[in-house]
């Protein structure tokens, strides 16, 4: 046994690529599934939030103006680096969900494979969900998808990984940016995956990542006049907050995932909806003529 | 037509050739049509006139709670006893049916609408009503093709099942092609619909419920209740419909996305505009002229899609703004019913009084407005086609949505500055882009943020053309295979 002091990491919010403490300067104590101390995670406050998005916005032009391959290269490099550090994911998920060891493998498995299904839909999702359109006349007239803008996440509060990367692979694969608000007991993966994000070629901006309650932070995105969309997956099964946050939303008539009843099983296929959701239609018509 | 002196007046003068009013037969009240059946209604009833000469044309029904709820629940009915289960190849073939009866009484259609509306016949009989027929019927085809509609891994399946209950909350821009857009889709993928019209036009939708009846659609698939905007939120807050589909403001737009938020209603929202023209130097001239006229004066510039900014390249805006008010010289206003009228009535005396105070502000804060000579008539609503200078971003009529003929000019350097101006607005319905450079057209297509641009055209409108709009223009598309989408789950 050795009597080296461990060195203890500080858990920080993930905004604009870097890394800073709440504005606030409040933080809240994490607690693994036994009800041991872990860490202190930030307690993002509302400026918090404002600065997300500010950072979101600025990076959504060039992200959305990346070509979809190399979206797609970028969102497989996070594939790449998470499976690299797939040991530290595991021990998170072990400490958050209280899954064994065995079981958080899984989970981790499926949380990087999910990023590599995702990661291929660049270059595919308009090709399947645009189309050219045979109008009455001398006209060429096409339909394409794109990003909505920037969009607001609350995370899923039990799944920790699986869910979180659920949430926000097909929201930025499409070019949207986003910010984050990650599960309030169960941040570690989060952070663990902002660190992730911060070597794996994703510029700055286009995921923040805010650890702390929905419930305080979320109201600062619904009515946020520079947030497009919003999805309200994290307030799963609190109707009266989820209704709360769709009224606050029509102000500026976000697009809004509602909460479900309870939170979906992450395991499942996907589907389109996660992505389809924060697209909009554009349709370009011009002349056919000599 | 190219060169800019203003043409001598006496080469177009034109006789009256005014569309025989003899086809329609206006009956002197109308009731609510709720289970395949016109029926009073249990509130006050309300007149519509016609805009153009302000005569009451009818007295029409306003549907009180009681009525709403009779109608939702006939459309439930129709929709459990009878819709949901009829094959998809014969829900197409009522939808043909309909489709075929508009074409068969098309002009007598046109005649109601611009009776009623105050649109030149010219616009009913040549872009309503055709697109309302071929609406029904590309929908039509594909009541029975639903399967083949969307991807398979869209969680959908192989067997895309309707919502149930529509309500449909129409404006009185387009009332019968907006009641197409609505009904069309929800019909064909086997919802049932209740449909309001606006107040200030519901004629032809309730002639609309006759073709319904000819076509021996079965009761309860279509209702279609009148009222103003009472009824309109009495069928939004409906417990029993699951669907809201609504064209009109913003304003009223997000009323609904409030009033269902909490609850399983779907919600397409289609809603204003403040569209960009652009115009670069290298775009030809005339054809420009021609698209921001269709752009902005077409139907009265009631249009949420309405190219109601025109952004000019600084180079060529003294030689286009020549050219411009030079067509808008041989704009001819008046009687909606006379074949050569390019701009009917402004639809009521409230929308009359908006245009004019927006386009008051704009003089007052100090843009320079300028009309055609023209003589508008004694009695009705009119105001005429209408173009200011000297526009800048923070100018109210730069902003808001005036939804008339009223056209602000600004001006613009490099595609960066059109682009910029042209994203400026916290709507995002539509936009037009005029260059011969092809590769310039695709650049800034590509930035605007806007559901459909127009490039070297404007205004076009197609069954098969997805319609809708980004940010504050709404959410949800009209129209293609997207339009199928806010009718399945």
């Amino acid at each position: 046994m050795s009597d080296r002091i461990d060195v203890r990491k500080t858990y920080k919010l993930y905004i604009g690529g870097a890394f800073p403490r709440s504005e606030s300067a409040y933080s809240y104590e994490v607690k693994d599934n036994k009800g041991k101390f872990v860490a202190n995670a930030a307690l993002a406050s509302r400026k918090d939030a404002r600065d997300a998005v500010g950072a979101a916005r600025k990076a959504f032009g060039p992200w959305a103006g990346r070509t979809a391959y190399n979206r797609a290269q970028i969102v497989y490099r996070i594939a790449e680096v998470m499976e690299d550090r797939r040991p530290q994911f595991v021990q998170a998920v072990v400490k958050s969900e209280g899954l064994t060891a065995s079981k958080a493998e899984k989970v981790v498995d499926a949380a990087i494979d999910r990023l590599v299904w995702y990661a291929g839909w660049a270059d595919k999702i308009t090709q399947v969900v645009g189309n050219a359109n045979p109008v009455a006349g001398p006209y060429f007239n096409l339909s394409t998808p794109e990003p909505t803008g920037v969009v607001a996440v609350l995370a899923p509060q039990e799944s920790s990984l699986l869910g979180l990367v659920s949430v926000v692979a097909p929201v930025i694969v499409t070019g949207n940016t986003v910010v984050v608000v990650s599960s309030y007991e169960r941040p570690l993966p989060a952070v663990n995956f902002a660190e992730v994000l911060a070597t794996s070629d994703v510029p700055g901006g286009v995921v923040n990542i805010l650890t702390g309650s929905a419930a305080t932070v979320a109201p600062w995105l619904a009515s946020h006049m520079d947030v497009n969309a919003i999805d309200l997956v994290g307030v799963a099964g609190d109707h009266g907050l989820a209704t709360d946050l769709e009224v606050a939303a029509a102000d500026n008539l976000k697009r809004v995932r509602r909460a479900p009843v309870a939170e979906p099983d992450w395991a499942v296929d996907p589907g389109l909806d996660a992505m389809t959701a924060f697209l909009e239609t554009k349709t370009v018509w011009h002349p056919i003529g000599v | 037509m190219t060169d800019n002196r203003k043409p001598p007046a006496d080469v177009f003068r034109y006789a009256p050739a005014p569309e025989s009013r003899s086809i329609v037969d206006i009956k002197p009240s109308y009731g609510l049509f709720i289970g395949g059946e016109f029926v009073d209604g249990h509130g006050k009833s309300f007149k519509t006139i016609s805009p153009s000469t302000e005569e009451v044309l009818a007295e029409v029904a306003e549907a009180d709670d009681a009525d709403v709820d009779a109608a939702v629940k006939a459309a439930r009915r129709a929709y459990d006893r009878v819709w949901s289960k009829l094959p998809g190849r014969e829900r197409a073939k009522y939808l043909y049916r309909i489709a075929r009866i508009i074409q068969e009484r098309s002009r007598e259609l046109a005649v109601l609408e611009s009776i009623d509306n105050g649109k030149p016949i010219k616009e009913s009989r040549d872009v309503d009503i055709p697109i309302v027929a071929a609406h029904f019927f590309y929908y039509a085809g594909w009541a029975d093709k639903l399967a083949y509609a969307m991807p398979q891994s869209a969680g959908r399946g192989t067997d895309p099942q309707p919502l149930g209950v529509a309500g449909q909350i129409i404006p009185w821009n387009f009332p019968l092609l907006m009641l197409a857009w609505k009904i069309a889709p929800a019909l064909a993928c086997g919802n049932t619909v209740v449909l309001k019209p606006a107040e200030t036009t519901p004629l032809t939708a309730l002639l609309f419920a006759e073709i319904c009846q000819q076509a021996d659609l079965p009761p309860g698939v279509v209702n279609i209740i009148t009222g103003a905007g009472g009824t309109g939120q009495a069928l939004v807050g409906h417990p029993g419909i699951d669907k809201v589909a609504f064209t009109g403001s913003t304003d009223v737009g997000k009323a609904i996305a409030r009033t269902v938020a909490g609850t399983d209603k779907k919600v397409t929202l289609e809603l204003g505009g403040k569209a960009a023209n652009i115009v670069f130097d290298d775009a030809p001239l005339d054809q420009a002229v021609e698209g921001i006229v269709t752009g902005i004066f077409f139907n009265q510039g009631h249009v949420c899609c309405a190219g109601s900014r025109l952004l000019v390249q600084e180079s060529i805006a003294d030689e286009l703004l020549a050219k411009l008010k030079r067509r808008m010289s041989t704009l001819r206003v008046g009687d909606p019913l006379d074949k050569n009228t390019d701009i009917g009535a402004i639809n009521s005396a409230e929308q009359l009084a908006r245009i004019r105070e927006l386009s008051d502000i704009g003089e007052a804060e100090g843009a320079g407005r300028w009309s055609p000579e023209c003589e508008l008539p004694q009695h009705g609503f009119w105001f005429p086609p209408t173009l200011f200078t000297d526009v800048t971003q923070a100018h109210r009529i730069a902003r808001e949505e005036i939804f008339g003929p009223v056209l602000s000019v600004l001006t613009f350097r490099t595609p960066a500055e059109a682009v910029e101006k042209a994203n400026n607005t916290p709507y995002g319905l539509s936009a037009g882009v005029w260059t011969e450079k092809g590769s310039r057209i695709l650049k800034i297509a590509n930035q605007l943020r806007a559901g459909v641009v127009w490039a070297n055209t404007f205004n076009k409108f197609d069954p098969t053309s997805p319609f809708g709009g980004y940010q504050e223009s709404g959410y949800g598309r009209e129209g293609g295979r997207h339009g199928l989408e806010a009718y399945l789950k």
